[in-house]
């Protein structure tokens, strides 16, 4: 039936009324119902920042036909940016993967063959047949090794943008079935200098605040972070706070002017890196005015004073790392000692007004009036950041010192107050760093390097003891490094875009997936950049056509159904690890001394050892229904047999109700369908708002007030760090900074933003953004094409002098997501050395017309 | 008509005259034609712009002789040129936003491509073209009044927080985020199309029209008092005095801006004066 | 149509076919060649000249406008820009040098769909000049163009000139302009014979006017051969314009066609089997049978 306009209009209004007056007024969800029939909607976060908003998806007739933004989820309350808006659309790019497809010649593989379809049966048999290769040549060189010695040739890039049962799938693949830890996601470019920044301070990583924070503070300060085009919906509601707050203040530090400049009230361009400078201005300021909250710090902080001079993360004969002091062995780069207060004010007393202001080319009385925000008693503060602080050669450093300055005024775990890190990725924080898909990692907050932590997951994976290795495994640059030289020879690429994510693709990213010695699989929906450079691309079900869970930056754990089938041949991650998995008997992966301890063990496969042990497997297949009793199909259910989601997921949770590390547990897996989220550490079906502080945590001991429980005392460490000079700075022949980054209409590489028609129209092509003296100077003219040159390489793109982004002098500033403009050929593989996080934002290059 | 109709006798001249009749009636059917379809023609659709610099209209259709040079000197092929039987008078340059937009080149290649003078020679600074004007036509299907966050339009102008800037509201629906509204300046917008290419509706919301259909005009009788306050520097009627008011303890009143002010009191048990406590202990006694 | 009265039909059987029509093709030459330098920009990406007839910039330094275009465009009310006005100039000179409707036969693209009209009408047998034009009713159009021009400050001659109308079509895209040019050459071929270019099109009445007291001229130098085998009147498209010269009709005996209706296409020199025409200068008015032994203008 359908309804008249008089009708609707009529419902409509009796539903907005009712709607303010919080009651159900029968009849309305039948109307509705009728009036778009056949459309099945369900809930599920977006597919792209970590934000998290949620989304109600429209199917009909086994395809999304539509989505809104979901009226009731808190992040965003029926909102969306304009990449949310076109969810529907992400997943029927023309291009779609929808077969296996393997370089062959003749018939065979061959690394220098041409992409060919082939069977799954096919793909897993070349790809089983070269990753037993490197397991052998393993097994081999570890004979008689103890556990943190053991080497791997075998590795894997995840993602962020895993779901959480798929990042823990991965890990437990590597990590317990191949024994190596070289596995890292793509969060390792986003966010890995805030995980080693918290853990480093706090001892847990992760936010301590909420978006809460947003509507409770009175002043915001954004380090590096333009929230505007990469947090939308979060900088709508700052946006709010600050025009319907009393006296609210906005500051937006920054080397470049981007769009939070029009909201603050106080914005400051800073010459690059010197953002460390300014940093420990605030905290000496904090101290010489006599704001330091002194109660809060002598009971919740010591002071450490950290090593300096630690080096930059390239090659090791990497002129500057040969000179660099403490950079020979991690625990001189993360190495500290035991400071007094006195000694840590003594320490930033060097960085006053005027040499800071110098240092930075910020005028003085901005660095004063920033600090005199965070000094102030009465005002509480919200410290974001994003990129700008995390991609930066003293990452980890910069998280740190930003800590500094809540701690020595108290200004954390409150409402209002606190430092907060966002995340660029879906599931940042929910796959990648709760689940652990880093090199270094185990889930909730465990770390391979750590023999109880290894024995405690030893326990919960069944697996005999010295299975998991100790060795920390290759990072993200290092993987490609490692590709490069030869040491890592079957690499698999799962659900990220790293050809033209990763720095340096020229030296470092492309050499090594095309080293003969190397064979690389790369699983994508779309054929994208980095699977241009496999030897064998796996076609991929995405988002909405596999069940799925992300975590947002808030620490919101959020679930979906599956809504419709992948298109073609195309299958789950999940689907493809399990598969794989069921390619290896254990004796091809671990050796007599291990196999002996669970001699049951033996002639069984990985995937009865990882998935099928008695507890992924634990949940039959059943029925996917939700509360109107709709059913969903769940592919991997069908084909496994089993609940393989619930199963993933019930024993990751074990980690965080069981494992070492406090304040971690998650609800459980059937909940979560029925919530909008939650945001853990979730005790008792309660979620956790404020973490660290008495009343919000759980966790916290009674009259603690305050516990930074992650720390074995209960206190944080506030870090006495220099200022130190980035990795590379404009010469007389690079005479610029590149400083890269993103825009609000495509979501990093652009694989699927860019095959929306309506965004790419939107924005199609990457500009250089530069100022138009630095133009004119190299006779250039906005809209011409320019070269953008570094040591590593070049690249042609049209020059803008205005529009969005304004750089300073002497700053260029180019977008990474145009696939026909790869500014990571320019950027340079420097990292924080303790993050191993990639600077994106700084290095030299020159400009120059184009021939 | 034939050369012997020279020849003329009694016959011929009455010929002759009648010959002179039809040909004078049909060439002022022709210039009749010819000068209905040419005003017929000159009423350029509403979404056709003229390139940069362009004379108005009027002047424009006298002074553009059609020869298409600014459209060879284009770089980004945004002109076209108006096709015998289409909607822009046949010869001249247009452009249709929505299609290609002008990506304002700061050298003008078109105007100084122009031979004539159509396109004015004086338009040195393409900031200072006005080839249309953008206006944000329809706030029901454009995203912004809906809060979502999209701006492309802002985002894409060329003259952005100049041309279009960003006018925030709170929205009172959700409670705790904002409106982002595109807002066209109309003395910096230079028509130049980009905001109407970009939107991603499907039907665009932002549209570039001819100045003189997308502008209104205020009249003069009346004057926003704080505008030209701005323009003034200062009160354009000398400030007041100081006001004084009757006012109870620990209350302010400032004339100007806040109107009440209450002190703030500290969070204590206890009133503001030791009998006053006294009395208080004897109460609960 | 036997080939054997076929006009030049003796030309061709002596001097041989390509002689008989040497001038011809190299005015397609000519009206090729110069629509293919406009072509090869947007076709090629070589940008010889850009623009088109009605105004023209030949690498990158050379302009040339149509003037009267800018006649129209004055009488519309604007004073263009110097560099159109310098522009309208050279090409006046120009014309008034070589003959104001060697536009017409050897620039003009109108002129093929003419002749070919003019052909068709030949091939299917139409007889007679069909509707009869004045020339003067050229002259009220001409005239017409200028007045509407100044009534409606529009160059609305331009909205429907088929002459530049082909050429932008060529050029930037013909929407339904074809259907202009299929009416001209339908009115050729059925209406009138010769109807457009010879009587109604105003652009050969400017050029004409234009061309009243130009330079170069064909002669009927050698008149004396003739021998009135009236093939130069069967090809000629403005007739009226060789009996003068030819028959000895002017007082001063004048061998020059004189009209400025010539359109110097020198058909009638390659049908011409007695070399009785050639070009030369209208100073030149000798008459040419004491000068036999002088070479003839030879292409």
């Amino acid at each position: 039936m359908k309804l008249t306009r008089r009708d609707f209009v009529k419902t409509n209004a009796i539903a907005a009324t009712a709607a303010a007056a919080g009651v159900t007024i029968p009849g309305i969800n039948s109307a509705y119902a009728k009036s778009d029939d056949k459309i099945r909607w369900d809930k599920a976060p977006c597919r792209f920042c970590g934000t998290g908003c949620s989304v109600l998806v429209g199917t009909k007739e086994g395809k999304i036909v539509a989505t809104q933004g979901d009226p009731d989820a808190p992040v965003n309350k029926g909102l969306n940016c304009i990449k949310g808006y076109f969810l529907s659309k992400i997943m029927y790019g023309k291009d779609r993967l929808t077969t296996p497809l393997l370089r062959m010649t003749n018939g065979e593989y061959d690394k220098e063959g041409e992409f060919t379809p082939v069977s799954w049966d096919k793909a897993f048999d070349v790809m089983a047949e070269k990753w037993k290769v490197s397991l052998a040549k393993d097994m081999e060189n570890n004979k008689g090794k103890a556990a943190n010695e053991l080497t791997s040739s075998v590795g894997m890039f995840g993602s962020g943008q895993w779901t959480v049962w798929e990042g823990y799938a991965a890990s437990k693949l590597y990590k317990a079935g191949f024994r190596s830890n070289h596995i890292d996601p793509n969060a390792r470019h986003c966010m890995a200098s805030a995980v080693a920044g918290f853990v480093r301070t706090f001892g847990s990583d992760e936010p301590m605040g909420v978006y809460d924070d947003l509507e409770h503070a009175d002043a915001f300060v954004l380090w590096g972070s333009n929230m505007a085009e990469m947090h939308p919906i979060l900088w709508s509601r700052l946006t709010d706070r600050r025009l319907t707050g009393d006296d609210v203040k906005v500051a937006v530090l920054s080397t470049f002017k981007h769009r939070c400049y029009e909201l603050a009230d106080l914005a400051l361009t800073f010459e690059p890196q010197t953002d460390l400078a300014i940093l420990n201005y605030i905290a000496n300021y904090i101290i010489q005015s006599g704001n330091v909250n002194k109660d809060f710090v002598s009971k919740h902080v010591n002071f450490r004073l950290g090593n300096p001079d630690i080096g930059y993360g390239l090659r090791p004969d990497h002129p500057l790392e040969v000179k660099a002091k403490n950079n020979k062995k991690r625990k001189d780069q993360i190495g500290s000692k035991e400071i007094t207060f006195e000694e840590f004010a003594e320490f930033v007393s060097d960085y006053d007004l005027e040499s800071t202001a110098k240092l930075t080319k910020v005028p003085a009385e901005k660095i004063k009036a920033l600090a005199e925000l965070y000094a102030d008693p009465n005002r509480k503060v919200v410290s974001y950041w994003t990129m700008g602080f995390n991609q930066h050669t003293r990452g980890t450093w910069a998280n740190n010192m930003v800590y500094n300055i809540h701690l020595l005024t108290g200004k954390i775990s409150e409402p209002g107050n606190g430092p907060f890190s966002l995340t660029g990725q879906p599931s940042a924080c929910g796959t990648a760093r709760e689940v652990g898909t880093f090199s270094h990692r185990l889930p909730a907050d465990l770390v391979v390097a750590k023999e109880p932590h290894r024995k405690f997951s030893e326990k919960v994976w069944k697996l005999p003891e010295g299975t998991l290795n100790g060795k920390v495994g290759y990072h993200a640059v290092l993987q490609n490094r490692m590709l490069k030289d030869g040491k890592l020879n079957a690499y698999w690429v799962m659900c990220n875009n790293n050809m033209q994510a990763a720095a340096n693709m020229n030296e470092e990213g492309l050499p090594g997936y095309r080293n003969p010695d190397n064979f690389i699989v790369v699983s994508d929906p779309y054929p994208t950049v980095t699977a241009m450079a496999a030897d064998l691309i796996l076609p991929t079900a995405m988002w909405t056509e596999k069940e799925g869970a992300y975590g947002n930056a808030e620490r919101r754990t959020q679930f979906w159904r599956e809504q419709v089938s992948a298109p073609g041949e195309a299958k789950s991650d999940l689907w493809q690890m399990v598969e794989f998995s069921k390619r290896f008997k254990v004796e091809e992966v671990w050796p007599e001394e291990i196999l002996a301890k669970m001699p049951e063990y033996r002639g069984k496969t990985l995937n009865d050892i990882l998935y099928e042990n008695g507890q992924v497997n634990q949940y039959p297949a059943q029925q996917v229904t939700d509360s109107d009793n709709n059913v969903y199909t769940n592919h991997e259910m069908d084909d496994f047999g089993f609940y393989i989601q619930k199963g993933l997921f019930e024993e990751y949770r074990r980690f965080g109700t069981e494992g070492p590390k406090k304040g971690h547990d998650l609800g459980e897996f059937d909940q979560y369908h029925k919530v909008r989220g939650m945001r853990w550490p979730v005790v008792n079906g309660k979620e956790t708002l404020w973490r660290y502080r008495e009343g919000y945590d759980p966790f916290v001991k009674a009259g603690a007030e305050v516990e930074f429980y992650g720390k074995p005392d209960g206190k944080a460490w506030a870090f006495a760090l220099p200022y130190e000079p980035p990795a590379e700075s404009p010469d007389s022949e690079y005479d610029l900074w590149l400083s890269t980054g993103r825009v609000l209409e495509h979501w990093h590489s652009g694989s699927m933003t860019r095959r929306v028609p309506e965004l790419y129209r939107s924005f199609p092509d990457a500009l250089l953004y530069m100022h138009p003296k630095d133009a004119k100077k190299r006779g250039l003219k906005r809209g011409m094409t320019a070269k953008i040159e570094t040591r590593r390489g070049e690249i042609t793109v049209r020059v803008e002098t205005r529009g969005r982004n304004r750089p300073p002098e002497g700053l260029v500033f180019v977008p990474w997501f145009d696939a026909s403009r790869l500014v990571n050929k320019l950027t340079l593989d420097a990292t924080c050395p303790i993050s191993k996080e990639t600077d994106f934002k700084k290095c030299a290059c020159k400009v120059v017309r184009s021939a | 008509m034939t050369e012997t109709s020279q020849k003329a006798g009694a016959m011929n001249r009455r010929q002759f005259l009648s010959d002179t009749a039809k040909t004078a009636c049909g060439v002022s059917l022709f210039g009749l034609g010819l000068g209905m379809y040419s005003q017929q023609a000159s009423s350029l659709p509403p979404l056709a712009i003229r390139p940069p610099g362009a004379l108005a209209e009027d002047q424009f259709a006298s002074a553009c002789i059609r020869c298409g040079l600014c459209v060879r000197d284009c770089p980004y092929d945004t002109l076209k040129l108006g096709r015998f039987g289409g909607d822009v008078l046949t010869g001249t340059p247009y452009f249709i936003a929505r299609d290609v937009p002008c990506e304002m080149c700061e050298d003008i290649p078109c105007v100084k491509a122009c031979p004539t003078g159509a396109l004015d020679p004086e338009l040195d600074d393409i900031d200072d073209a006005r080839m249309g004007l953008a206006a944000l036509i329809d706030q029901e299907t454009c995203l912004n009044f809906q809060g979502l966050r999209c701006e492309v339009c802002y985002r894409i102008c060329p003259l952005i927080e100049d041309a279009i800037t960003l006018d925030l509201q709170h929205n009172q629906r959700s409670g705790s985020h904002a409106y982002f509204i595109p807002t066209v300046h109309s003395d910096a917008c230079t028509g130049c199309g980009k905001c109407e290419r970009a939107c991603v509706l499907p039907e665009a919301a932002i549209k570039v029209m001819p100045r003189k259909l997308a502008k209104g005009k205020s009249a003069e009788h009346y004057r926003l008092g704080w505008e030209e306050k701005q323009k003034a520097g200062e009160s354009l009627v000398n400030p007041d005095v100081e006001h004084q008011y009757n006012l109870p303890k620990g209350v302010q009143y400032d004339h100007g801006g806040k109107g009440l002010i209450k002190e703030k009191v500290d969070a204590v048990p206890f009133g503001g004066n030791a009998l006053d406590t006294l009395k208080q202990h004897k109460a609960e006694l | 149509m036997t080939p054997t009265n076929m006009p030049g039909a003796d030309r061709i059987a002596d001097a041989g076919w390509l002689k008989a029509h040497e001038w011809l093709l190299l005015r397609r030459v000519s009206q090729l060649s110069i629509l293919g330098l406009f072509l090869l920009g947007p076709l090629a990406g070589i940008w010889f000249v850009k623009g088109n007839l009605s105004s023209s910039l030949t690498l990158e330094f050379l302009t040339l406008t149509d003037p009267y275009v800018l006649l129209q465009s004055l009488f519309a009310g604007h004073v263009m820009q110097s560099t159109a006005i310098t522009g309208a100039l050279i090409v006046l000179a120009f014309y008034m040098l070589v003959g104001g409707r060697v536009y017409c036969s050897w620039v003009c693209p109108i002129n093929i769909v003419t002749d070919a009209a003019n052909w068709l009408r030949k091939r299917l047998d139409i007889k007679g000049q069909g509707l009869r034009f004045s020339i003067k009713t050229g002259y009220w159009i001409f005239a017409m163009t200028l007045i509407v021009a100044s009534l409606t400050h529009s160059i609305a001659w331009e909205l429907v000139n088929p002459v530049s109308m082909l050429y932008r079509g060529v050029l930037y895209g013909m929407g339904t302009a074809w259907l202009i040019i299929l009416a001209i050459f339908l009115f050729d071929v059925f209406v009138s014979r010769r109807g457009w270019c010879a009587h109604l099109c105003p652009v050969g009445i400017f050029y004409g006017l234009l061309g009243s007291k130009s330079v170069l001229r064909v002669t009927a130098m050698n008149r004396e051969q003739c021998n009135d085998c009236m093939d130069c009147f069967f090809v000629c498209p403005e007739p009226q314009v060789i009996k003068p010269a030819l028959k000895v009709l002017t007082d001063d005996k004048n061998p020059l066609i004189q009209s400025g209706r010539c359109t110097n296409c020198a058909r009638c020199i390659d049908v011409c089997n007695q070399n009785v025409f050639s070009f030369t200068t209208r100073f030149n008015k000798q008459d040419g049978m004491h000068l036999q032994k002088q070479k003839e203008i030879m292409p």
